[in-house]
């Protein structure tokens, strides 16, 4: 087996020596620009006010079904629908001649609803919504003539349940060519898990306090057997940190690619209080998993503009994880421009992935497992994911309205092997 | 894990080698500047990237979440 890997890069070098297209450099570049209306150009023009470069508004709606919640331990329903919102910002100006500064804003506002968060009561009492706040900035500053750019961003996610603080510094470099483009960000997110238990679960002992005694009802809601002032509910850290890389290159007028790799490490607790686990001797627990996770994504892109009015855009990755899950995904998405306006853009998206080492069905984990979860995010699956996409982007506007650039509606239909399905459209407009 | 690893990334250096990389002039790129030919998610993605997260084991490698950030994995 070694051989033959030795082989193919043998081989490979050997066409990479003499598969140098034409590289004499452009002698048309010394040439100084003329402006026909005046005299030589020899300052371009850099606007040192702050400006909207773009806005951009993205809604969808999700729905969802299945058989196997967590909540009650992998069965019973997953319905689950989720209306998301989200603006972006972006403003830009040249401090330096060359040198553009970006700021970005976002701000993304989900609201869900999840029929089997009733079961966090075990009498089926407990809410069923919940909405999540996350607003985003970052700022990036680019040299055009080097070709780099650097910068710092930062995150922010709240839900009932889930607290999460993100940062982030990116850095990019063009090749001297500019054909190509190698990029890094090493992101940390901190957050806190807020340990709501199933209510049969929740411990027995009073938490620690001044004054009366209190108890965590399973939806968050601490309720006082006296006077004086309810603390809030526990929560456990869960760190994780991400270093991305990746590098574009294109290959050809019509054909550009991409690699891309993350490492990522998670610790803390990195489990969800209310999932279940039943046991084959029929009792209960809350899921059980290790308190670190090494994760390696790999991935690939390729787009190739085919003809005149095609263009095939496709996506590989695999997975690979110390929890014991391997993933594959390969997604093609095949455009078709009907106008230079108008295009249509159907996809289908394959993913398999194997079980995690902790992961078993409902009553088929032991009781003396030192690890246990029964949340189909971790079990054996395929799964498919296909739809269709339209975009209209016209010169003067979508509907004639200038400061509407772009309109793009998306819909996809996703289903997997363990009979979850669910359908999503997406809605997204952008303004200039 | 070390061997499929190996494997991965040899494949890789294949594909990259097999491809004759021309020096491409600004007007040769009308084609490659097409918004639909970027090489990243289209901004409707988005949401779809979250949820897929959520109910899958794999994420990553997509300018998407790798983990943390919300209440998945």
């Amino acid at each position: 087996m070694k051989k033959r890997y030795l082989t193919i890069i043998g081989f490979a070098l050997m066409c990479r020596l003499n598969a140098y297209a034409q590289i004499k450099p452009d002698t048309t570049f010394k040439k100084v620009p003329i402006d026909f209306y005046g005299g030589l150009d020899t300052e371009s023009y850099y606007p040192t006010a702050l400006k909207v470069d773009e806005i951009n508004l993205v809604s969808s709606y999700y729905s969802q079904n299945g058989d196997h919640s967590a909540v009650t331990g992998g069965i019973g329903t997953e319905k689950v629908t989720d209306f998301s919102n989200g603006i972006d910002l972006k403003l830009s100006w040249y401090g330096r001649p060359k040198h553009k500064n970006t700021l970005s804003f976002g701000l993304g506002i989900d609201h869900h609803t999840s029929a089997s968060a009733a079961y966090v009561s075990i009498t089926g009492a407990s809410k069923t919504g919940g909405s999540r706040i996350y607003p985003s900035f970052d700022w990036t500053i680019e040299n055009e003539a080097k070709g780099t750019s650097f910068g710092l961003g930062s995150y922010y996610s709240g839900e009932y349940n889930y607290k999460s603080f993100g940062a982030d510094v990116h850095f990019s470099k063009k090749t001297n060519d500019k054909s190509g483009e190698f990029a890094m960000k090493l992101q940390a997110y901190l957050d806190h898990v807020t340990l709501i238990y199933p209510s049969e679960l929740i411990p027995t002992s009073p938490v620690v306090s001044t004054g009366p005694t209190y108890v965590t009802t399973a939806s968050g809601n601490r309720q006082l057997s006296g006077g004086g002032s309810s603390p809030s509910i526990p929560t456990s850290p869960r760190n994780t940190y991400t270093a991305s890389l990746s590098y574009s290159q294109m290959v050809n007028s019509r054909f550009q690619v991409m690699f891309l790799g993350d490492l990522v490490a998670q610790s803390g607790y990195l489990s969800l209080p209310f999932h279940r686990v039943y046991f084959t001797n029929g009792k209960d627990s809350v899921e059980k998993l290790p308190s670190s996770r090494f994760k390696l994504p790999l991935g690939f892109r390729a787009n190739y503009f085919l003809g005149d009015n095609i263009i095939l855009r496709s996506y590989y990755r695999y997975y690979i994880d110390n929890w014991g899950s391997r993933a594959n995904t390969a997604n093609l998405e095949i455009t078709y421009k009907i106008t230079p306006f108008f295009s249509v853009s159907p996809f289908y998206r394959y993913y398999d992935q194997s079980a995690s080492k902790y992961f078993a069905p409902y009553e088929v984990h032991n009781p003396t497992d030192a690890y246990y979860t029964s949340n189909y995010e971790y079990a054996k699956f395929t799964s498919q994911f296909f739809g269709i996409g339209f975009r209209l982007a016209p010169p003067k506007g979508v509907l004639g309205w200038q400061g509407l650039h772009d309109f793009e509606i998306r819909y996809g239909h996703y289903s997997q092997n363990t009979d979850l399905v669910s359908d999503v459209i997406s809605v997204a407009l952008g303004f200039k | 894990m070390t061997n499929q690893i190996v494997k991965i990334t040899a494949c890789c250096i294949a594909v990259m080698s097999f491809c004759s990389c021309v020096h491409l002039h600004e007007y040769q790129k009308t084609r490659l500047n097409d918004s639909e030919m970027a090489l990243s998610n289209r901004k409707v993605e988005k949401n779809e990237l979250n949820f897929q997260s959520y109910r899958e084991s794999a994420s990553g490698a997509n300018a998407g979440k790798t983990g943390g950030g919300c209440g998945c994995n």
